[in-house]
């Protein structure tokens, strides 16, 4: 009896164990859109009963976690390149975008007063431009008071997809700072104090006076921080917002392939510095129903988590790059047997 | 003494009686008597696993540096570069900014503690020692990175505008010493992150000298005074030979946990992987704050393995710090034993 009794209870206990198993889908990865991943997956949980478990860890940690196929999916800020995507065998898709944004504290100087190019941010974060009043930042703001101040520069100490939106803009605009230091999550950074994440940017910048950083728009936005004008590829001053980060993205040339950095586009509206977060996963597929669950949940964030993004100031993908994705997905996503992997 | 001589006859016979064996001697009882070989074992085993815990850390330390290690070899020691983008990688500014913070946070910490010990011991009056005691025992419970917030936010521009900058203009055009006060004015570098550490490492050292000093047996104390002494006089001959291996052990325990201090030195340092010169206000990058803050996003690779070689070289400076204490106490105890 005792017997038949412990049997039934670990069949039980192996039955329920199953059930959650396959409703739990894991990711890994980038820190920047954590928060709208969070807010999408506690909705479509309570939508469908499907957990989405998603540790922010860092891109490269993420990209490392995916990988291995420790996790169903994996994160990164940065794109992958086409043929290292090819190498591990892996398809990448973008799913919000966002805007790096510079920000500064000099006394007297508002939000949006101060206009930069991407020349002078350059020459800034290299140490050559050192005081505010230089007359290479006094040639782009005529009538704007500037102090007599040494440029404390603020850059995240962290490796980080927003260092490497900021470094690849840096990159196309100003040869030298390509020449000297490149592009990368992390580089070799010429000069600056460094802060851990975007609070430390923005607690050294909201501290040091005549300081300049670099934040998330959406950690700008919501700690009102002193931000700048930036020029365009298209030679207009834009202030960064949502239609801007919109405007870069519409540019783009996601048909050709999705390594998409969203620096320097053409548009007389578009923020120079935006990018796209990216979500990695195997193409040929050993857990089928796993890849199917989480194909899902980004299908049902593109259709439902439009608005949840918005709140969170991110950018929504355009409705035609959401169809390309999805054609992606039945194409590239398959299963052992080679038939497509299901996300309706 | 009166005890032993009895004093009558009667207390004679009852000394005899008492001293003669009262039948056989109570039989112990064995209750279980394999518990002793089982426990020699736990232990033996818990020291063993200690020992192979150590040999796993060190192995995966070496197989993770192994390709920054092979590509870098011992120059990583004496490199200052450290570019992910073109992964050349070196160690030297994060080695120097290790041991550099940790060297003014012994210069500020141990005679400052040696300070409180000395006043808790010898001069507090009786009323005030409990309370001061305790207090700077919380200090070591503070989590670091409180620490770390307050030198960042608190702390760093007390530094930067009452000292740095004034120091900058005065020598700001004079050779050389110009240099030595350089950087950005914004009190986060070397200097600042020693500070911190000073104040974060105080409470070991100065609850170890305390405790150490108490046990000084009150008679050496007396006779000194009693000879003449002064207080100075007695702590300097007295108490501070009498206890100078634990007054070491602690400045050691403090040493320790200064260079392996992470959070609270990533806040204040300024994570500058570059040397632009030896000025303590100059922001530069320590060891545990570069692995803290590049670890995450390292690519496989050169990148990430030349991470681990330095997690390596700050097992190995550790290590030659314990090892050189020991040695250290060794000798103290040496030439305690030749001169009694």
């Amino acid at each position: 009896m005792t017997q038949l009794r412990a049997g039934l209870l670990f069949a039980a206990c192996a039955a329920m164990f199953s059930v959650a198993h396959a409703q739990e889908v894991t990711g890994a990865g980038a820190s920047f859109p954590a928060p709208v991943y969070a807010k999408w997956a506690d909705a479509y949980n309570k939508a469908t009963g499907v957990r989405i478990n998603y540790q922010s860890v860092g891109s490269g940690a993420g990209i490392k976690q995916i990988q291995a196929k420790t996790v169903d999916f994996g994160a990164s800020d940065a794109p992958l390149k086409d043929d290292q995507l090819a190498k591990d065998g892996l398809v990448q898709f973008p799913t919000v975008i966002g805007g790096v944004v510079p920000v500064i504290n000099v006394k007297g100087i508002a939000a949006g007063q101060l206009k930069l190019n991407g020349q002078v941010l350059g020459d800034i974060y290299l140490g050559k431009v050192t005081k505010w009043n230089d007359p290479a930042i006094a040639a782009l703001n005529p009538g704007v008071q500037l102090p007599d101040a040494a440029i404390a520069v603020v850059r995240r100490a962290d490796g980080s997809g927003t260092s490497f939106l900021f470094t690849n803009y840096l990159s196309k605009v100003n040869a030298d700072w390509k020449a000297k230091v490149g592009e990368g999550t992390a580089v070799n950074w010429p000069t600056g104090a460094g802060g851990k994440g975007n609070e430390g940017v923005s607690a050294f910048v909201t501290r040091l006076p005549n300081s300049i950083g670099y934040v998330e728009y959406a950690y700008a936005k919501q700690n009102k921080m002193t931000y700048v004008l930036m020029k365009n590829a298209d030679g207009a001053f834009v202030s960064p917002s949502d239609d801007a980060f919109k405007a870069a993205a519409a540019g783009a040339k996601w048909n050709e392939s999705f390594y998409q950095v969203l620096t320097e586009q053409p548009g007389k509206a578009s923020w120079p510095i935006t990018g796209a977060t990216f979500i990695l996963m195997h193409a040929a597929q050993d857990k089928p129903a796993q890849a199917s669950a989480a194909l899902k949940f980004f299908d049902w964030a593109y259709t439902q988590g439009d608005k949840t993004a918005d709140e969170l100031d991110y950018v929504p993908l355009p409705a035609a790059v959401k169809d390309l994705v999805r054609k992606q997905w039945a194409d590239r996503v398959k299963d052992a047997a080679g038939k497509a992997v299901s996300f309706k | 003494m009166a005890a032993i001589l009895p004093a009558n006859s009667i207390d004679r016979e009852r000394g005899q009686a008492r001293a003669k064996p009262d039948g056989r001697p109570p039989q112990r009882r064995r209750v279980a008597p394999w518990a002793d070989t089982v426990f020699s074992l736990l232990t033996h085993g818990a020291a063993w696993l200690t020992l192979a815990l150590l040999a796993g850390i060190i192995g995966s330390l070496l197989v993770g540096a192994a390709p920054a290690i092979k590509q870098f070899g011992l120059n990583f020691l004496i490199t200052a570069d450290w570019d992910p983008v073109q992964e050349k990688f070196g160690g030297l500014v994060m080695i120097y900014g290790t041991l550099m913070t940790s060297l003014i946070a012994l210069l500020i910490a141990v005679p400052v503690s040696f300070g409180i010990a000395l006043f808790l011991t010898e001069l507090s009056p009786g009323w005030l020692r409990r309370p001061l005691g305790i207090a700077i025992e919380l200090l070591a419970a503070v989590p670091s990175i409180v620490y770390g917030m307050w030198g960042l936010l608190v702390f760093g521009p007390i530094l930067a505008t009452y000292v740095q900058q004034p120091l900058q203009s005065l020598l700001g055009g004079v050779p050389y010493l110009g240099a030595l006060v350089s950087g950005p004015p914004v009190g986060i570098g070397i200097l600042s992150a020693g500070i911190i550490l000073a104040i974060m490492i105080i409470p070991f050292i100065a609850s170890v000298m305390r405790d150490v000093f108490e046990v000084t047996p009150a008679m050496l104390k007396e006779s000194a005074y009693g000879l003449g002494s002064t207080t100075w006089e007695v702590v300097w001959k007295v108490v501070l030979p009498y206890t100078k291996t634990g007054v070491v052990g602690g400045v050691m325990l403090g040493l320790g946990r200064a260079l392996g201090e992470t959070m609270a030195v990533t806040f204040v340092i300024g994570n500058m992987n570059q040397l632009n010169s030896l000025s303590v206000f100059e922001a530069a990058n320590s060891i545990t704050s570069a692995l803290a803050n590049e670890f995450a996003e390292a690519g496989a690779g050169l990148h990430q393995a030349s991470l681990i070689y330095l997690g390596l070289v700050l097992f190995f400076i550790t290590f030659v710090v314990l090892a050189f204490s020991k040695v250290l106490l060794n000798k103290l105890k040496k030439n305690e034993g030749a001169r009694s």
